[in-house]
Parts: structure tokens; sequence; C-alpha cells
């Protein structure tokens, strides 16, 4: 099981800025072992969905702005990696 | 003895199966463009790949540095001011395969994300995005100092 990812959402205005840091090892070639998928959702509803290729670096950071969310409202990010390996996490919105 | 070894061939065979069916479905429906596209080798073939020559675009910034002392870890977003974005790809044009992640915004997210790629060498960076249906992009180029001396 992958480390937990460390996910940050803050709430300014009406934006709320997520940035999530996933625990990954993103290796390219014969041993390929990559995140292909993730999908970010706020209170069941899809914020994000994003497509990796093993170009994107070890331990992947994102960021990204959705309008919607209060204060105290979760926001989950899920991966799927091209081994089958998957991990959920979420954080409340600050 | 043998029966049970069978059975476990074809057991592992069957869940390997399944496993390989959901994450296909699974890809399927997350995926805007086919994964296949993450593998091609060219740009152009990257292009094709998205729905063809996007429109050159200066509502769109590509955010990449001009000078990378790390090629394995190199800030790389892309905004887009365009109205109705909806699709947003990061695209490393040396890479061996150019294509290295792609965004799809549902309404009331903003056309702004932030990642890390790796790059093996100088470059251009080109954000490719789907405004209302039709492709536009933006190139930037960053130049990768290799060994760490900062150049």
């Amino acid at each position: 099981m992958a480390d937990p990812m460390r996910i940050r959402a803050a709430l300014a205005g009406d934006t709320t800025t997520v940035r999530v840091l996933m625990s990954h090892p993103m290796t390219t070639g014969k041993d390929a072992h990559f995140i292909t998928d993730l999908e970010a959702t706020h209170n069941g509803k899809t914020v994000l969905k994003g497509m990796f290729s093993a170009a994107v670096s070890q331990n992947p950071f994102l960021s990204f702005q959705f309008k919607g969310a209060a204060k105290g409202d979760k926001v989950s990010v899920k991966w799927v990696d091209n081994k089958g390996q998957t991990r959920t996490d979420e954080a409340a919105i600050a | 003895m043998k029966a049970t070894r069978r059975q476990a061939i074809k057991t592992t065979g069957a869940m390997a199966t399944l496993v390989s069916i959901g994450l296909v479905t699974q890809s399927q429906a997350q995926a805007a463009v086919d994964r296949a596209s993450f593998e091609v080798k060219t740009m152009a073939d990257a292009l094709k790949a998205l729905g063809g020559t996007p429109a050159t675009s200066d509502q769109i910034s590509v955010v990449s540095p001009d000078i990378a002392e790390n090629g394995a870890v190199v800030p790389v977003g892309a905004t887009s001011k365009l109205a109705d974005t909806t699709e947003i790809y990061l695209l490393v044009e040396k890479n061996p395969t150019p294509l290295s992640a792609g965004f799809i915004l549902p309404a009331g997210t903003l056309a702004e994300v932030q990642t890390r790629l790796k790059m093996g060498q100088s470059t251009n960076v080109i954000a490719v995005v789907k405004a209302g249906g039709k492709l536009y992009s933006a190139t930037k180029e960053t130049k990768v100092t290799l060994g760490g001396c900062g150049g």
C-alpha cells in the first residue's frame, strides 16, 4: 500500500485551491510504474480528472482550483496506477 | 497436486483478466483521450491523438521555468482565459513520449493547473487547451541544465 497523499485545500473568496502531493515512484522504461489516472471529488461531485504519463515527476504534485465549496467540506482524491494499485485520501477545506 | 496447480493458474489467469478488464473500463470511462495517446513518440502524433492541430492562442499561459536546473522535477502548469475551457494537456516536445499529463475540468473548476514533469533535455513545453470544443495551444521553451551546477 502506498503512503498517504498530502492534501491541502484552502478557501479564499469563492475559490478553493487544492494542492496534492502523492507518494509514488513514477518510474519509466522496462519497470514502468506510474499513476495513470486520478480524480478529485467534492461532496461526491467530480472537480478534476487527470491522466498522467510516466513523465510526471516522482511523488507527483498537483494544484488546481474550483468554486462552489464551503469551509469544512471534504475534498477527496483517488489515483490508480498502471499496476492496478489505488489510493484514496481526503482533506477538509480550511 | 496437479489439479491444485492447474486450479491456481486458472484462478490467477481469471483474476488478471478481471483486473485488466476493470482497468481498461476505468481508464476509458475517465479519459477523454485514449490511453494510447500517452504512448505516442512524436509531437505530431500526440497532437493528432488529441484531435488535430491547435490554433495558437495568447489567452493561454504556459507556466514553465526559463531554466530548469533539475530536469527530474520541473514545475509545469497552464492557465487558460478562453471561455468554456474543458480540457488542458501538457506536452514536452523532446521527451520520448511528449504527452505528459491531461486534465478534464468540469464546470466550476478553474482553467488553471500546476504539476511537476520530467524533462530529458532543453525543450519546448506546449499546453494544449480544449475550449468550446476547439483546440488551442501555447508554447514556452525551457532550458534544462544538467549536472546541478546551475549553468
